[in-house]
Parts: structure tokens; sequence; C-alpha cells
């Protein structure tokens, strides 16, 4: 694929922030909904047979799930129109039950489509610029990023950019359609680290040298799943000019020797563990020396093209604070909890990024009705020129809203059940499907996530508790980030029966960790029970500004644990 | 062949649209309770054959058989819990899946 061509109209109304197909890319994915429709045809017919289909169907997001097939929409590095939004709001309307789940790599799934409408779905996906590919398979998947980019206040580079290239060089790169497994890329342009690039196959942080040049600090073999680990830095300052080349010496070095004969030992990780560091990163360097790397040569100019697509809207000149929302914060307190909670800092005066929690009490983490979608998508239209964002923790992002229309925003969300002031909080749970869909699963997430957030109901009670990052996943494969949340839960099967695992200390920032064990499983029931203990524990101890994991951190895993098990019944078994 | 322990019943996913079919007297049913029992090893084994021929049929996907315990009513319930899903629909959502349409109990 390549960047938009300049010399090709722009679509009417289109948002300014975001990357458009050009004629290539338009028709690469018409003729590849072509020859899908194709090999559902041939499929049906009996001309192949499902071994033979398989790969076909994953290499188009289809996957067989325990009730219905699903299927996998891309959203690259999470970003979305307006009318795209509409377009899955209408898909899910027409071919499957109303409802989507945005899931923690930023994409959507839908449940319940049928396989002779799959064909259909995708031709529908493709008229607003989307599709399903490379979302399954051995292959380089979505590349995703930090859901603030490009109006984060603590943003050295928007990553845009760099996400949208690395999809353009990795979409149907031959050398990497048959990886020994997935691959997963995440990229941050930030202080903060909103995309957890340390648990990522590669992470890309951009960064600036000492003499201001732009270039990425690169990590490799990080992952979550069935072993997990922190990336490790292999290029401590990659210029902007070598980037292609770097991570294409990467993958080689991956491609070559990489685990195929074991499936669980076939991830990058696995490789950069047994290898070490120092010897990945001398491989590399050697693919890199020797390589030719003329065909990834850096060009300024497409460079700066495709950043084009991601300028800023025009933003109109305001004053850094807002009076009106300073006047209907002190009117309406439910609101200033809204926005306390919700709203993060602009980089632009008088602007404000919104989350838009699709975690209310007692819901499904990351489903929203086609209904919410459309309104998402008019609010987006309304207060933030056409654009949204799908952030991996499973909420909806939108990035450009005025201060002065917060209220009215705010309104028109919680009308659709979308102005849930929990963001970043303990009921702001990350969950895989788990058991209630997934086939891979091995016990239910969902319903823990639920009832764990009807038992932090009191809204107060949250904001007391302050941030606290809790994920669930409903087997080993991790799909919920379990490993890296402060509070981390597993589901797993044991006798017959589900059980769950509860982890501490996990944190998916730069200063990336992996949760320690609490100790054996516990029943569904218990969790809550158990969750509040550990809650009451850390509030009973905590000092003056510390979260969750600082007060961790400070008195350490063994603490917890001893009073888990002195509270007797329910943390006994633990 | 392992030991056959439990009656059984044979489960797949319709090819066309996914959903979970139970092999009955006749052929494909959607309601499990309706699903032809294997009591013993023999009776598993043409279950599974069966089903056989009809992923080479292109019919369904996915295919296998999963123990069931038989209630008072003479109707099999799958034992493990995952089955137990697969005949209802997802337990959060009691709108969906064959549980929405009163085919699950």
């Amino acid at each position: 694929m390549t960047a938009h061509d300049p010399r090709v109209a722009q679509r009417p109304n289109a948002p300014t922030t975001t990357y458009r197909y050009d004629e290539f890319d338009a028709a690469f994915v018409r003729e590849r909904v072509a020859e899908f429709r194709e090999q559902v045809r041939r499929r049906l017919s009996g001309a192949l047979t499902e071994e033979e289909f398989r790969p076909f169907r994953l290499m188009n997001g289809l996957y067989l799930q325990l009730h219905a097939y699903m299927l996998r929409v891309a959203i690259p590095y999470g970003t979305l129109t307006a009318r795209q939004m509409r377009r899955l709001a209408d898909i899910a309307d027409k071919w499957d039950k109303r409802y989507g789940h945005f899931t923690t790599r930023q994409n959507l799934q839908y449940n319940w489509p049928k396989l002779v409408d799959t064909p259909d779905i995708l031709e529908a996906l493709a008229e607003v610029e989307m599709h399903a590919i490379q979302t399954s398979g051995n292959c380089i998947r979505n590349v995703t990023a930090d859901h603030f980019a490009g109006v984060a206040r603590d943003e050295i580079e928007d990553p845009r950019p760099t996400a949208e290239f690395l999809r353009q060089w990795s979409s149907l790169h031959p050398e990497f359609s048959f990886l020994p497994r997935k691959f997963k890329i995440a990229v941050t342009g930030a202080a903060h680290d909103r995309a957890a690039i340390m648990v990522h196959d590669i992470g890309l942080r951009i960064v600036k040298n000492g003499a201001g040049e732009i270039g990425y600090q690169v990590v490799v073999g990080g992952g979550l799943g069935r072993s997990p680990f922190v990336g490790k830095i292999v290029g401590e300052f990659v210029p902007r000019a070598d980037l292609l080349a770097y991570l294409e010496a990467i993958m080689r070095v991956y491609n070559r020797f990489g685990r195929r004969d074991n499936k669980y030992k076939a991830r990058i990780k696995i490789l950069v563990h047994e290898k070490g560091i120092d010897d990945i990163r001398a491989a590399v360097e050697a693919e890199f020396a020797q390589m030719d790397r003329s065909v990834f040569s850096h060009d300024p100019e497409e460079f700066q093209r495709i950043a084009a697509f991601f300028e800023p809207p025009p933003y109109e000149a305001l004053p850094a604070e807002s009076q009106k929302l300073r006047a209907h914060k002190l009117e309406t307190p439910v609101f200033a909890n809204f926005v306390d909670v919700n709203v993060s800092p602009h980089k632009i005066d008088g602007y404000a990024i919104v989350t838009v929690s699709l975690k209310p009490i007692g819901g499904v983490p990351g489903d929203a009705t086609s209904e919410q979608m459309r309104v998402l998508a008019d609010a987006s239209e309304r207060f933030g020129f056409g654009e949204l964002r799908v952030s991996h923790e499973q909420n909806i992002i939108l990035p450009h809203v005025k201060q002065d229309e917060l209220f009215n925003l705010w309104r028109v969300l919680d009308a659709a059940g979308l102005a849930t002031a929990n963001a970043g909080l303990v009921s702001d749970i990350i969950s895989c499907p788990g058991l209630d869909y997934c086939s891979l699963a091995t016990a239910r997430s969902i319903p823990i996530a639920q009832a764990i957030s009807k038992r932090f109901s009191d809204m107060s009670r949250q904001r007391r508790i302050g941030k606290l990052g809790i994920k669930i996943s409903g087997c080993i494969n991790a799909c919920g980030h379990h490993h890296v949340g402060a509070i981390g839960i597993l589901g797993l099967e044991k006798k017959g029966q589900e059980s769950y695992q509860i982890t501490l200390g996990g944190d998916p920032t730069f200063s990336a960790a992996i949760g320690e064990l609490l100790g054996p499983g516990v029943t569904a029931d218990q969790v809550p029970d158990v969750i509040e203990h550990i809650v009451d524990f850390y509030l009973a101890e905590r000092q003056e500004g510390e979260q969750f994991i600082d007060t961790w951190r400070r008195i350490g895993h063994t603490r917890f644990k001893g009073a888990l098990r002195r509270e007797g019944e329910d943390g006994a078994d633990i | 062949m392992p030991a056959f322990k439990h009656p059984q019943i044979l489960i797949a996913s319709n090819l066309t649209d996914g959903e979970v079919l139970f092999l009955g007297p006749a052929g494909w049913e959607r309601d499990h309770r309706r699903a032809r029992v294997a009591n013993n090893a023999d009776e598993a084994a043409a279950l599974e054959a069966f089903g056989k021929r009809e992923i080479a049929a292109n019919r369904v996907v996915d295919v296998y058989l999963a123990d069931v315990e038989i209630g008072a009513d003479g109707a099999p319930t799958p034992l493990h819990y995952r089955e137990k899903m697969r005949v209802k629909g997802p337990s959060v959502r009691l709108d969906l899946g064959k549980q929405a349409a009163g085919e699950a109990r």
C-alpha cells in the first residue's frame, strides 16, 4: 500500500486527521474481498475442505467460536472516522446481533456473523476503507498505538504516521506472511506508555537524541500468553532513516531462528529469552550490516506525505481554562466527577481528550450496541472533528473536544448509557470474551468482571481507591492482559470447574512488570471477596499520593499475601 | 481408544452459519435434548464415523463427542461446563443463542 495520492480528490467531509486510501489501497482491498468471496463459494461447494479453507478464512479475520463464527475487523492504530463507526453499527444491525466488541488490540469483533454473509460484510467494510486482513494468522497483526496519539501533552511526536508506515510495510509482506507465530507491534511517542509497548513482540518508543533528532528506541521480545516476558531494548536509538531496515533485520532473525517445532515456544519472546538479548542484538546488527538496505531506504517525502494525513485539525484559539466548564462543574457534581475521571489534558489550550467508558457497572467490558456506536459517531462529528479512537483498554476516545462543549457532550453520552465516570478506576476492567464466546477459553471472564464491577458500584468509593487496573483473561493466552494488571485474574479449569488465579503487581507501562501469583486458584464466587480484601488492605496501608501499584511495590508482595491469609475464610483459600 | 466412561452425544458446528448442532435420530438437530445418545464405545464410534462423513459432505465442521448425563426425562445434558455453555449461549447475554429461542434448558 502507498500513502494517499494528493492528485486524487479528497473525500468530502473527511476528517483531516486520518489516513485515507488511495486508488491502489482501494483496489487491493476490493480484490481481496472478491478473492474471499470466491474462496467461500468454493468452500460451500465442497471444492475446498475445511482444512484447506481455514487458513483463508483466518487470513480474513474469520474464526469459528463456541456459538458461531466471529469476525475480527482491523482498526489500524485504533483510529476510526465517524463514517466508519456508523458502518460498523450498520453491519452489526444487518448481519450480526446489533452490537460489537472492542478488543485489547484496538479492533472490533462481531460474535455472530454467518460464513455465507462474510463476503458481503467485508465488502461493506471496504466501502469505508476498512478490512479484516491480518487480524489472525502467523503474520504481523494490526499495529497498535497510543490512543492519545497526536493530542497528548507528553508527546514527542504523533506515533500514527510511524504506525501507518509499518502497516504498509507489513501488509502482505511476502517474507512475513508465514512467520513461526503471530507478531504484534505497538508504537508510542509519549513520555508515558499508554500502548503497553514493553509487552509486544516489538515495541517502538519515539525518542530524541542529544542532537534533537527523532529516532526510535526498539524493544523486542515482550509478550504475555503462556510465558510472559517484558521486552528488552535491542536498539537504543535507531534513526528514522534506518527504521524499516532495522525492523526487517529483526524479522529476518526471527524468521531464521524462531522455533517452528513447538507453537508454545515459537514467539520471538522465547527466542530472545533463550538466546539472550546480546546475541539477538548481534544477529540483528549483522543482518542489518549485510542486507541490501536500498529497498528500505528512507524516503522523507513519503514519510511526510503520510504524516500529512495526521495533521492536527483546525483548532480554534481558546483560553486555557473554560469558564463554561468551571460553571457546569459547580452546578452538576456528577458531571464534575466525569470530568475529573474521564477527561485528560489536551496539548491545545481550551480542548480536552474524553475517554468514553465501555464499562458500565455490571456491563460487558468493550461491548457497544449499534445505537451506541451511532451516538459516538454523531458525537465525534458534533464535538470533535469526526474522529474516534479505540483504546487497548477497550474504551472509546474522543480526542478533540472543546472544554466549552464537555457538558453538552456529557449529556449526549449520559442519555446513551455512555457516561460511566470510571476511566482507569477499579471497574474499568479489561476482559477478554472468555468462555462466553471463545473456543480457546478455559473459563469465563466477563461474569467475573461484572461481579467485581457490581461489588465496587459505589463511584465515590472507586474514586477513593484511585487508579487500579484489573485485567482478566479466560485462558493462558492472556488476551485480557492479566499478567500486567495491577490485579490480574486468570481463568483456568481445575478438576472440571472454573478456577481463578490472582496476581498482583503487574504493570503495562515503561516500568513494565509481570504480576506475581497470590496463591492457588479460587472459585468464581470467591473472586469479588478476594479482590475486596486486597483493595481494603491497600487502602489501609497506602501513603499519601500512592496508587495501588506504588503501595504494592513499597510494602511488597509478601505483605499482601500474608494479609489475605490472616483474613480467614475467603482469603485462606487463595 | 480411551475408556468409555459416560454416555456421549455428537456435537458439531453448522458450516454455513457456525450454529452448534447435535446429531439426532434423523440428522442434525439444533436442540441437544433431541440428540442421539451413545451408550457404549461401539455406538460412540458409529457416531464419530457418521460425523466424519458429514464433514466430508460439507455440512458441518468441528465435530466431536461430548460426555453427557441422562436426566429423568431421558434427555441428555452435557457434563462439562464448556459444552453446557454451547447448548445455551453466552451466560452474560441470555437474550442470545439457543437460550433466547427457548431451545436450551
